[in-house]
């Protein structure tokens, strides 16, 4: 069994398990960090955004100020931005058979795997994940597409000038591999791949393995999974959450009894407290609009903004925020909201019982209906006559690179009354802000990230106690800001095995089991013996039939009738067929015993010596010796075979047959 | 336990399976308590109760828990005292399986789980656990506050009844116990039915509950995957009919409605507030807008409003169009459909209500019945069933003159249409599921006894499988025959699938042999010297010598010599070595020469085998003494 680490991001995980003779990639995700080397792209034109420098390096025999812009000493690249996408070269993706999707963030590199390399297997994801999915990929689409730029930046990746560009640039890796976005179309072919499933739903796979996703409690419809046979248990473990938010809680018991378990998705900000981010992110926010201010909240267009609407919906009263609106700004922030609402299965118990009043499960509804919260396709349309200040404004994309997010960065930036609040863990809030630098607005990091943390995952495991936990490489020190926070990492006995980009890994694992089935004929003509107290053999004989990697065992055809010959004479001289061994033989002759059942026989004479092993026997008559020893028997018998196989047989009725 | 179920099931056979038994074939056994023999057609639709007892493995799983409409008394629930004379159910059963909010089969649950008593799982599909306790409320207002009967729930029991319920989502694996799963499939008919698939250990049983296999409206076709159960119990309301399609229906129904708002008539239809009234929005709303009209639609208030929030909530659970628009366009949003007020019933013109409920008893649909009865431009659509007493049932029995409370009486003259519009299989249905989950066995309920008997010879005849029709009460008992699932050692498997080669020759199956453990309860296969290992046995030699007697005047090793070249001529497809200790090998056998001392032409041969190689040793002592042919050189 082989694990195959096609990324090296730790919440963005793309691995692929060869297990059987199934090769099964565990989520598909995008690295979209590498945007932030980007310039952003702004819905109208930016004055301040084309009037930054080009670059050009100091002693001047590097000119790329076409391809490169500097804005408040950083260098970024003036193109459409590009994606990190999972490794393509360590295994050939077309042999991949099932793609296992745990949620929607994770599944955003899809279309580049499912279109284009050769892909003809089944992608298996839960209903919200693949609605949810399919929004945020048609948002991400609709973001780069509605700001068309004609320029394509590849100069700068050339080696030996990314050499010689200032950091982060000249660290970004494998910088050649970068793609733009996915189009709309190759979306909707890669979605259309998508097999859907439900929580605890057993699917076999080529009858070799069974997959099953479970309830992991981190976003509508997320899943951990359960890859297994007969024998053997994998389980992938990723995003999973034990907060009560709006999710079904996480099943921990089905993980119990795995032989390995691969963790992926723990929080990012394992410092951060989520209850109190939300608090802090409130206050902030009351501040700010009680001020005069404007609220900016750059967000994912579903998932933690369902919880912040909630919280807002508690919160708005109290802090007489009652006339103040609230926008939410994306392509589709409308089925977003629409779609939380249709879930129940997939919602926690509280959300649960709201439906079946029947009342919609979050209150966000309620918000829309008294004209609280309104959402908009846009900035262009209606929202720019119905616009007023000052407001929220919840609006992707949280990399500040593109989306809505450009404009209203554009237009509160200078203003030290407004407040830009980040929410989503996935960017580092300072290089997100580095091209719109210097900066005049407020800037609150209040990172929702509700994922498992250290303290949570190691008493998970020790409740579900894997035989072998394989990681991401970062979970097995402390993250580099805080070398000394030994709590901050996995330590486990044995220890964790790390993984990396790029990594093979040799999972230690045996197989030793595997199931047959015995067909209900030759099951009734097994005959069962006790050997041991409550412990029964039977010599099976059997023909093995293997199809569809089932396997089956059948009564040996008996062999028809030989037809009479002529050549009857012959017969005895046809030597023996290569048919059934005889069974082994355990358990010992008794001496006594035996020597009665040979008088039983009509062999009376028998001569009995005692040897150092045993005894031997002497049938005088006969002229025979039988030699017996505690773990063998040896007959020496010459000219009288009938005599031979009486002395066989009657041997045999002492030993146990195996 | 076992007494009471033995004595229903006049089978003593099936306790848990112990070990002994695991190479029998199990018993399984069915008690349905199928449905009065009832009419399709004409006014007697959804009579009926559905109320199923299955044993399996051991394990005894109630199917639906419907109530008879058609009576008044005990008869309307199912007889419990099948199952118990006295005490609680909860000993009796493993759970309790609802596939949809009809009360033909959901009616009678709080009656057993609250009166009768049960205690144990009750597994229903989210809708139905949200709107089936609405309409068990509603009945038990019509039975107890309009009628006045006793011997009826309370709503408090509705409320503990619903609390013992589990929700289940579609093709989610739900393990009941450690032996017993099922799994629920979509099932068309109504929001949120199912059909259920019951699995313990290698047998299983699939239970259709009520279905269609056609999209309609505002629902999508039942589906099952190839799922080989030992038997498939499928309803059979329209066992013969191969039905026109429901279009035929809704074009009939929309052309009575049409031409009765065209003559300025008014037309009612009383409906329950869930199911058929949606169903009929979305008909008529399309309707509307398709031909551009104006006549006011109107719903009465309270439940309905509540109703269409049911659908768009459990948008999931729809046919694909609608999930698809839901959120341009909520097929559960109407556009032209108003609520009511009682004032509306007096305006002039043409209109269409919606009101509840409808039997026409009591409430609103009676009251707006009343000042339109006089009219012969007015129409009054029932498309459901009525309770006989109710004002529904007389009317449709063609009763002109009513009677009212005081001394009034009613004259009735406006037209009264029945339209029917329950969504079931019919036989080119359920011949077709019988094809999607490929049972072993067929077991048709709900439906009347001369179309099943018809239905039944069909599947017989099409898919050469046994199908049963259980009457009321009757037990019937399907004997499967499980294979046994064991573990296999790999290497032994390994060993075995190397040497069958990468393709199977059909002409030569290979024998593969090994030893079967039973140790508590697992089955291991492996080889035999595994065998003697795991169970730390010693292995015993049995090992045979034999001298033979041979006239070759030859030297001893060309004796051997010649020896060796008989053999090979002889034994065809067998290793026998020649080795240059003096010594000839077949298989593990070992031959040796000596010359007699007396006379060195007489040779003497000793051969050495072990039990395992018994056959080739036997036979080659006998082969031996006859000689060595000449001419062997």
């Amino acid at each position: 069994m082989k694990l195959y680490c096609l990324s090296g991001h730790p919440t963005l995980p793309c691995n692929v398990l060869k297990f059987k003779s199934t090769t099964i990639m565990l989520d598909c995700g995008l690295d979209t960090t590498s945007v932030l080397n980007f310039l952003p792209l702004p819905l109208v034109h930016s004055p301040r955004l084309s009037k930054l420098p080009g670059w050009v390096s100091k002693d001047g025999t590097v000119n790329l100020e076409k391809e490169l812009k500097e804005c408040a000493g950083r260098v970024f690249v003036d193109s459409q931005p590009e994606f990190c996408l999972p490794e393509r070269e360590l295994l050939d993706l077309s042999t991949i058979d099932v793609i296992l999707i745990s949620n929607y963030h994770c599944m955003m590199a899809l279309p580049y795997i499912t279109e284009h390399t050769g892909f003809t297997g089944t992608v298996y994801a839960t209903e919200p994940t693949l609605q949810i999915g399919r929004l945020l990929m048609e948002e991400l689409v609709n973001f780069m597409e509605r700001v068309p730029k004609a320029q394509s930046a590849t100069c700068w990746k050339n080696k030996e000038i990314q050499r010689m560009l200032p950091g982060p640039l000249k660290d970004a890796v494998d910088v050649w591999t970068w793609k733009r976005c996915y189009s709309m179309q190759e979306v909707n072919s890669a979605l259309s791949k998508v097999q859907l499933v439900g929580y605890s739903q057993k699917v076999e796979l080529f009858g070799a393995v069974q997959i099953s996703p479970l309830s992991s409690g981190y976003s509508l419809g997320s899943s951990n999974w359960i890859i297994q046979s007969h024998h053997e248990k994998v389980s992938y473990v990723s995003g999973s959450s034990l907060l009560t938010t709006h999710p079904q809680p996480m099943d921990q018991s089905s993980l119990k009894n795995s032989d390995v378990l691969i963790l992926t998705g723990l929080t990012q900000m394992p410092t951060a407290n989520p209850d109190g981010m939300l608090g802090e992110f409130c206050s902030n926010l009351a501040m700010t609009i009680r001020a005069g201010g404007n609220v900016l909240v750059p967000c994912y267009s579903s998932g933690v903004i369902y919880d912040l609407l909630e919280c807002l919906y508690q919160f708005i009263e109290s802090a007489s925020l009652g006339t103040t609106p609230f926008y939410f700004i994306s392509p589709v922030a409308n089925s977003s909201l629409e779609f939380s609402q249709i879930f129940a299965e997939w919602l926690c118990h509280n959300k649960q019982t709201k439906v079946y009043l029947p009342e919609p499960p979050f209150p966000h509804a309620e918000l829309i209906q008294t004209n609280k919260l309104k959402h908009y396709p846009s900035i262009h349309g209606d929202f720019s006559s119905e616009f007023r200040q000052p407001c929220v404004v919840f609006t992707g994309h949280p990399s500040l690179r593109f989306g809505d997010v450009v404009h209203f960065m554009e237009l509160w930036g200078k203003s030290s009354l407004n407040t830009i609040i980040f929410t989503e863990p996935d960017f580092s809030y300072l290089d997100a802000l580095a091209p719109y630098q210097p900066l005049a607005m407020k800037c609150v990091y209040c990172p929702i990230d509700t994922r498992l943390n250290f303290h949570q995952v190691s008493k998970l495991l020790k409740e579900v106690q894997p035989v072998h936990v394989v990681c991401p490489e970062q979970y097995t020190q402390p993250p580099l800001t805080q070398s000394h926070r030994s709590d901050l990492m996995l330590e486990l006995q044995p220890p964790p095995m790390p993984y990396r980009r790029c990594s093979v890994l040799n999972l230690p694992f045996r197989r030793r089991y595997e199931r047959v089935y015995i067909l209900p004929e030759l099951a009734n003509s097994l005959v069962p013996s006790e050997i041991k107290p409550g412990i029964s053999v039977a010599t099976v004989s059997a023909v093995l039939h293997s199809k569809d990697n089932k396997h089956t065992l059948q009564s040996v055809p008996k062999p028809p009738p030989a037809p009479p010959t002529k050549k009857r004479k012959r017969v005895m001289e046809e030597p023996p067929v290569v048919l059934a061994p005889k069974p082994l033989l355990s358990g010992a002759v008794p001496l006594e015993a035996f020597l009665a059942t040979l008088q039983k026989h009509g062999i009376t004479e028998v001569k009995v010596e005692e040897t150092a092993d045993g005894h031997i026997l002497h049938l005088q008559a006969e002229d025979t010796l039988i030699q017996l020893e505690e773990d063998g028997t040896h007959i020496v018998c010459d000219n009288n075979e009938p005599l031979r196989t009486t002395l066989r047989d009657l041997v045999l009725r002492f030993l146990q047959k195996l | 336990m076992q007494h009471k179920i033995q004595s229903l099931t006049q089978d003593s056979n099936h306790t848990s399976p112990s070990r002994a038994e695991r190479f029998h074939p199990k018993l399984l056994t069915l008690q349905a308590h199928a449905n009065q023999p009832r009419s399709v057609e004409g006014a007697g639709q959804d009579v009926g109760r559905s109320c199923i007892l299955v044993s399996i493995g051991g394990k005894n799983i109630m199917l639906d828990c419907g109530m008879h409409m058609g009576y008044n008394d005990d008869r309307r629930f199912p007889d419990f005292s099948y199952i118990t004379q006295n005490g609680r159910l909860t000993d009796f059963l493993d759970c309790v399986i609802i596939s949809h909010f009809h009360l033909d089969h959901c009616g009678a649950l709080p009656y057993m789980s609250e009166m009768v008593g049960y205690d144990g799982p009750i597994y229903m599909t989210h809708p139905t656990k949200a709107i089936c306790p609405i309409l068990l409320e509603d009945f038990r207002k019509i039975t107890v506050d309009k009628k006045g009967e006793t011997n009826f729930f309370t709503s408090q029991m509705i409320k503990d009844c619903m609390k013992k319920v589990i929700p289940l989502n579609l093709h989610q694996t739900v393990q009941v116990d450690d032996e017993l799963e099922i799994k629920a499939y979509y099932a068309g008919h109504v929001l949120g039915a199912a059909m259920v698939h019951i699995k313990v250990g290698s047998e299983s049983v699939v239970y259709t509950g009520d279905y269609n296999m056609t999209p309609d409206r505002h629902l999508g076709a039942a589906w099952i995957d190839k799922c080989r159960p030992d038997i498939l119990i499928s309803e059979s309301t329209y066992a013969t009919t191969i039905r026109d399609s429901k279009r035929c229906r809704e074009r009939d129904f929309l052309k009575k409605v049409h031409e009765t708002i065209e003559r300025g008539g008014k037309v009612l239809i009383p409906v329950f507030a869930l199911g058929r009234a949606q169903e009929l929005c979305i008909l008529l709303e399309t309707f509307w807008e398709r031909m551009n009209l104006k006549a006011p639609i109107y719903f009465s208030t309270g439940l309905t409003e509540k109703a269409n929030h049911y659908y768009k909530l459990f948008i999931t659970w729809t046919n694909q169009k609608i999930r698809k628009t839901f959120v341009q366009r909520n097929m559960f949003e109407f556009k032209h459909i108003k609520a009511f007020d009682r004032s509306y019933a007096d305006n002039p013109g043409p209109m269409v209500v919606f009101a509840t409920p409808g039997m026409l008893h009591a409430g609103q649909s009676l009251q707006i019945f009343k000042k339109w009865a006089g009219n012969e431009k007015n129409m009054v659509i029932m498309p459901g069933y009525c309770v006989q007493g109710t004002i529904g049932h007389k009317i449709l029995n063609g009763q002109r003159k009513l009677e009212m409370e005081g001394r009034a009486t009613l004259d009735v003259k406006l037209q009264v249409e029945y339209m029917s519009f329950s969504a079931h299989a019919d036989a080119k249905g359920i011949m077709q599921l019988i094809r999607m989950a490929e049972p072993r066995n067929m077991v048709l309920v709900h439906g009347e006894a001369v179309k099943m008997e018809f239905l039944k010879g069909k599947i017989e005849q099409e898919f050469s499988i046994d199908c049963y029709m259980p009457a009321n009460g009757e037990t019937i008992t399907v004997t499967t025959n499980p294979s046994v699932p064991v573990d296999i050692s790999l290497n032994l498997l390994k060993r075995e699938m190397a040497l069958g080669g990468p393709l199977p020759d059909p002409k030569k199956p290979r024998t593969m042999h090994g030893t079967l453990i039973m140790k508590e309860n697992s089955l291991k296969l492996v080889s035999s010297e595994q065998a003697l290992k795991e169970l730390g046995l010693n292995e015993h030699q049995l090992r045979f010598t034999c001298r033979v007697q041979l006239q070759d005047p030859h030297s001893d090793p060309d004796t051997l010599h010649r020896i060796y070249t008989h053999l090979k001529s002889v034994l065809k497809g067998y290793t026998i070595q020649h080795l240059p200790d003096g010594t000839v090998m077949v298989e593990s056998i070992v031959i040796k020469v000596s010359s007699s001392a007396e006379d060195t032409n007489t040779k003497v041969l000793l051969l050495s085998w072990s039990y395992q190689d018994e056959d080739l040793g036997s036979f080659l002592s006998t082969l031996l003494k006859k000689g060595l042919p000449s001419g062997l050189c």
